[in-house]
């Protein structure tokens, strides 16, 4: 690891409070995730998800891209968090936690996952020859619209067919549902 | 400009005194109106004309005990009129009042006010969850269907407007209507577009922009004939003047809006009048707009939740892809 980067700045320059800002988005981050799982009311679950997500926008605008910061508060709180509220609001009106058999993810096995999960994320991070990486483009809106047009067009075209099997599967559930 | 701390924190507080400034005497200024509408005096003891009534009305609100009713989910009952407030001020410091009046601009100004403009659904939402009172959950249960039906029009007549401009940049939309009343986007002969929509696309926006801020006619989240006050029934004090003061807020801020898309934002409408200041025009602008929202509200009754929801699903949504189209087949075109 190159030395120069494990030197801590002073919080009170300009490097520290951007590393002040990070963590505080780090966290936001993480509280929200917290919340989403943990807590035993629905809506309660949402709030955090949405804490989760303006926290994964705010990392965005960070990294110095705006426009997927925007599109993120835009489509994830706007939309995603909107609609799962308004179906837990007709679906499930009563409150009450789940009581059921766990499934067999739960107890040991979920452990293990998270404990190798955690594990390896860990080795990948130290391991990483991490780089300063230099400013790609400028992240405007035009910039964006051309790179994945172009360049990347197979992960547009690869993100598509990801919602069109999501619709799939919503149509799947629902038609189940309507037989049985 | 270099960003500085200093820059920042009077951004900052520039923003929230311009939003609670507004929101306190815009309500001053919808009680007048109400009451010259319906022939009454209204406000008028406290102060010349009444001005001194919203600091009064805040103080009184504020001196109020807030009381939460048992049962209430503690945690969401109080974050609920914050998040109500929160983007309406966060969406001001994108927002420009005139070439140089603008505490940040962004290439991305529109998406992030439409962007912040989604999360006050969400308040209502949260509010009227929380309250545990019957009314206030069905009032949440209308707002989350309002705003999902109104926001999808808002946002495809927005897109009318951005791929016109070529641009989702605010200052650049505004600086492209330039020249007189002529060049604004609400007209379509002289201006960049060639689009003989653009009214229509005009009127869908304003009509969304008064549905999404829940404004009568289209207020039926706190339809007080059958809800006795919707998601704010079980709301006191400054919870109550929060909720208030974001509606007004939210007004402010579609105002801005309409005056940037549609109506030219800071350009003078005559060119021989550009001495006077942009800014002066762009308030010209936003309080003529907000007049006309505070007249719709006194003029119009309220309209029920159907008729609102076929509005949007069954003829503005519909009118709005087929602006898009057209727009893009002209774009093409020319």
């Amino acid at each position: 690891m190159n030395p120069s980067m494990v030197i801590s700045p002073s919080f009170f320059s300009v490097d520290g409070l951007v590393g002040a800002v990070f963590l505080i988005m780090v966290a936001i981050t993480l509280i929200g995730g917290l919340i989403a799982c943990n807590s035993e009311r629905l809506v309660r679950s949402v709030a955090g998800l949405i804490v989760c997500f303006v926290g994964v926008a705010g990392l965005y605008y960070f990294l110095n891209s705006p426009f997927v910061a925007m599109m993120q508060i835009l489509i994830y709180v706007g939309a995603v968090a909107v609609t799962i509220s308004f179906a837990i609001m007709l679906a499930a009106p009563e409150e009450q936690k789940r009581v059921g058999p766990s499934g067999p993810l739960v107890g040991p096995f979920g452990f293990a996952t998270a404990a190798l999960l955690a594990g390896g994320f860990s080795i990948l991070a130290i391991r990483t020859d991490w780089k300063v990486m230099a400013k790609i483009n400028d992240g405007s809106v035009k910039t964006i619209g051309i790179q994945l047009l172009t360049e990347y067009s197979m992960v547009f075209e690869l993100i598509s067919i990801v919602l069109l099997i999501a619709i799939l599967g919503a149509l799947v559930i629902a038609r189940g549902g309507r037989e049985g | 400009m270099r960003l500085t701390l200093l820059n920042v924190i009077v951004a900052v507080v520039i923003a929230i005194g311009f939003a609670a400034l507004n929101a306190a005497y815009l309500v001053w200024a919808e009680r007048r109106g109400a009451a010259r509408i319906q022939r009454r005096p209204g406000p008028n003891i406290n102060g010349p004309f009444g001005l001194l009534q919203p600091p009064l009305d805040g103080i009184k609100l504020m001196a109020k005990q807030l009381t939460i009713p048992g049962g209430a989910d503690k945690v969401l009952f109080i974050a609920a009129p914050v998040l109500a407030m929160f983007p309406a001020i966060m969406s001001f410091v994108t927002i420009p009042f005139s070439e140089t009046i603008v505490a940040k601009n962004m290439n991305v100004g529109v998406l992030m006010i439409f962007a912040f403009a989604s999360m006050g659904g969400m308040s209502l939402v949260f509010a009227g969850w929380s309250s545990r009172n019957k009314y206030a959950m069905m009032s949440s249960v209308r707002a989350v269907s309002q705003a999902v039906a109104y926001e999808i029009p808002m946002l495809i007549t927005t897109i009318t407007v951005v791929m016109i401009s070529g641009s989702m940049d605010l200052m650049e939309i505004v600086r492209q209507q330039s020249g007189s009343i002529l060049h604004w986007n609400i007209f379509p002969l002289l201006g960049n577009s060639h689009n003989i929509l653009m009214p229509m696309s005009f009127l869908i926006f304003f009509t969304c922009t008064l549905a999404e801020t829940n404004r009568a006619p289209f207020d039926l989240g706190e339809a007080e004939s059958e809800l006795v006050a919707g998601f704010h029934t079980e709301y006191g004090s400054m919870g109550f003047g929060l909720f208030f003061m974001g509606e007004y807020a939210n007004i402010v801020i579609g105002s801005c809006m309409t005056t940037i898309l549609f109506l030219g934002g800071w350009n003078a409408p005559l060119p021989f009048l550009g001495f006077i200041p942009g800014v002066f025009w762009f308030l010209l602008k936003l309080y003529l707009l907000i007049a006309t929202f505070i007249w719709i509200r006194w003029t119009f009754p309220r309209t029920t939740i159907y008729g609102l929801l076929n509005l949007s699903w069954k003829i503005l949504i519909p009118l709005s892809l087929f602006n898009l189209l057209f727009t893009a087949g002209l774009i093409k075109v020319f």
